[in-house]
């Protein structure tokens, strides 16, 4: 009798914590296969597209391990790689540097206005993208209402003398990037226990000291991931160069779009691809290494 | 007893202190208001440009930088256009069923990695890390890529399998979070009352959940709706709304573009404020 229900006892746990696992693979499988399927095979499929050699019209793409295709797509086109990566950084420090005061505002003296002024924060999301983007092309337009004299002319000149600048890509880069680098800075702002920087304060911590060693380091993770968040997409992005710039604004993701869509170069293309995929990847994990780890990024990440 | 003297000035200190510090702390307090207030007027700037002329009594058919006088025609003939309508059901419908198929996916993901320990969960959040940082047009590509070693026909179904891929793992990270938030002992009590897990995980777990996968529903919805990057490598033929008004930057928007962006706006907040306000009304938040 007692050592049935001994062995009972014992059993249960672990009869539990099987059942337990069968549920969370269980729970996993749906999620995680279309994942597989629709995020992980995709990216085989273009290393095994980037080693193809052949042409549309010359009876479709042959694999022969075709490594010339990263020479190929790379040949002067550096400057694109460089150019995105300085748009990118650009980007990246202007929207952090202005989205942290206004998180830091909301976050410590938001009081119940809190989720509203989030919300406001979020309202370009509300937008598409590319209206958005056109918006401010029409806004910064030579003859437009910020710009310009309103000028009496019946039709929009080609005349975009200003928006073809790295000033209009980059500035509509932070505008549309904003709202990302905004949200896990206000969550690793609100996050900070208010108790310590009282604790600074009664060691005569002043405020700038206060911030300083309490506020700011603690918000760390946020920045980390603010950051990344912009500095990876934004590196890809090609939506601004194209409608707020012009031929010498061109950035990498105008060119893989050129590449797969207009001239069918596949394997050319999958391989400038697999080119800023690998280098981002590179730089985040430096990054990663240098500041903070990924679990700090995964926890600030949770918008 | 000197200790007790020396304890007690750090105390006293900061409240002498206190009136000095009072001009300098109001002006403080001003400065960052005013820059949210004018960070926020930077960011809603392009969307009043948009409602308004929405309303441009244009000559045209084109919108101009200059305004011309109030209108509602654009208003009355905003579905003239068939393939614009075409475009922004084609985005609607597709967000929807998106929204609808990623949810599911992407909560019982959430719900995987925010209450179990399993082997390869480190490899799984990873993943989903990367699915959402990553450049978008890496994604696009690669799915093109796929689709085209395939031999797949791009169109309404390719798009609808790429918004999936990335919708699901915004939808996990969401329920996620509200799932690590809660307290377990509820669910161990309502075991303890003899409820099957079955009967725990609806009567108990679900309804607390359910603030984070209606805003990962939500997410989901707009994110698939406002998509541009991937949709354009994957669409072939098909048109979307943000693809048709990309296609027709070049030679100028005609104003129902901003009639119909408008009319998809207040849609979105409506139902974004309408989901706040039930979920305040059942206080979980």
């Amino acid at each position: 009798m007692a050592v049935t229900a001994e062995t009972r006892h014992r059993s249960r746990p672990h009869g539990i914590e099987r059942r337990r696992r069968r549920v969370a693979y269980g729970l996993l499988l749906p999620g995680g296969g279309w994942l597989l399927v629709f995020f992980l095979v995709p990216f085989l499929m273009m290393a095994y597209t980037s080693l193809k050699s052949g042409g549309v019209l010359s009876g479709g793409f042959r694999f022969t391990w075709e490594f010339s295709n990263y020479i190929d797509a790379l040949s002067g086109r550096q400057v694109f790689v460089m150019r995105s990566l300085m748009y990118a950084a650009m980007t990246t420090i202007g929207t952090v540097l202005l989205a942290y005061p206004a998180a830091y505002w909301i976050a410590f003296h938001g009081g119940r206005w809190k989720n509203t002024l989030l919300f406001m924060i979020l309202l370009p999301y509300f937008v598409s993208f590319v209206i958005r983007t056109v918006q401010w092309k029409f806004l910064l337009a030579d003859t437009g209402p910020l710009l310009g004299t309103l000028k009496d002319i019946g039709i929009v000149p080609a005349d975009f003398h200003v928006l073809a600048t790295p000033i209009a890509v980059v500035g509509g880069l932070i505008y549309n990037y904003l709202p990302f680098a905004a949200l896990p800075l206000f969550v690793a702002l609100d996050r900070i226990d208010r108790t310590l920087i009282e604790g600074a304060y009664d060691l005569y911590a002043n405020r700038t000291q206060a911030f300083l060693k309490i506020v700011f380091p603690l918000s760390m993770p946020g920045v980390f991931a603010a950051t990344l968040l912009t500095f990876v997409p934004a590196t890809g992005d090609y939506v601004e160069a194209e409608i707020l710039g012009g031929p010498t604004t061109k950035m990498i993701g105008n060119i893989i779009q050129t590449e797969f869509l207009t001239r069918a170069r596949y394997p050319v293309a999958a391989a400038l691809s697999m080119v800023l995929m690998l280098t981002m990847v590179l730089l985040t994990s430096i990054y990663a290494k240098a500041l903070g780890t990924e679990d700090e990024t995964l926890a600030a990440a949770r918008l | 007893m000197s200790v007790a003297v020396t304890a007690a000035q750090p105390r006293s200190v900061p409240v002498e202190e206190a009136p000095l510090r009072k001009p300098r702390k109001r002006l403080a307090r001003l400065i960052l208001p005013t820059y949210t207030v004018f960070l926020m007027l930077y960011l809603v700037t392009p969307i009043l440009v948009m409602i308004l002329y929405g309303f441009n009594d244009i000559p045209g058919e084109r919108q101009t930088p200059r305004f011309w006088g109030f209108t509602l025609d654009w208003y009355r003939t905003m579905f003239d256009d068939p393939s614009l309508t075409q475009a922004v059901r084609n985005s609607v419908v597709i967000a929807i069923v998106a929204a609808a198929i990623a949810t599911p996916l992407g909560t019982t993901l959430g719900l995987a990695l925010g209450r179990y320990g399993f082997r390869g969960k480190a490899a799984v959040s990873f993943v989903i890390f990367m699915a959402i940082a990553i450049p978008e047009i890496v994604l696009g590509s690669s799915l093109l890529s796929m689709f085209v070693q395939a031999q797949a026909q791009l169109g309404f179904v390719t798009i609808l399998l790429s918004h999936i891929a990335f919708n699901t793992p915004f939808v996990a990270v969401t329920v996620r979070a509200r799932v690590q938030g809660m307290d377990r002992s509820l669910e161990d009590a309502a075991q303890d009352l003899f409820a099957s897990p079955i009967i725990a995980f609806w009567k108990v777990t679900f309804p607390i959940i359910l603030p984070g996968i209606l805003a990962g529903l939500m997410l989901a919805f707009v994110l698939s709706l406002d998509d541009f990057v991937i949709t354009n490598f994957v669409s072939g033929q098909l048109q979307t709304f943000p693809i048709w008004v990309y296609g027709a930057t070049r030679i100028g928007l005609p104003p129902t573009v901003n009639v119909l962006g408008t009319l998809l706006f207040v849609a979105g907040v409506a139902l974004a404020l309408i989901t706040a306000v039930s979920r305040r009304g059942e206080g979980s938040e």
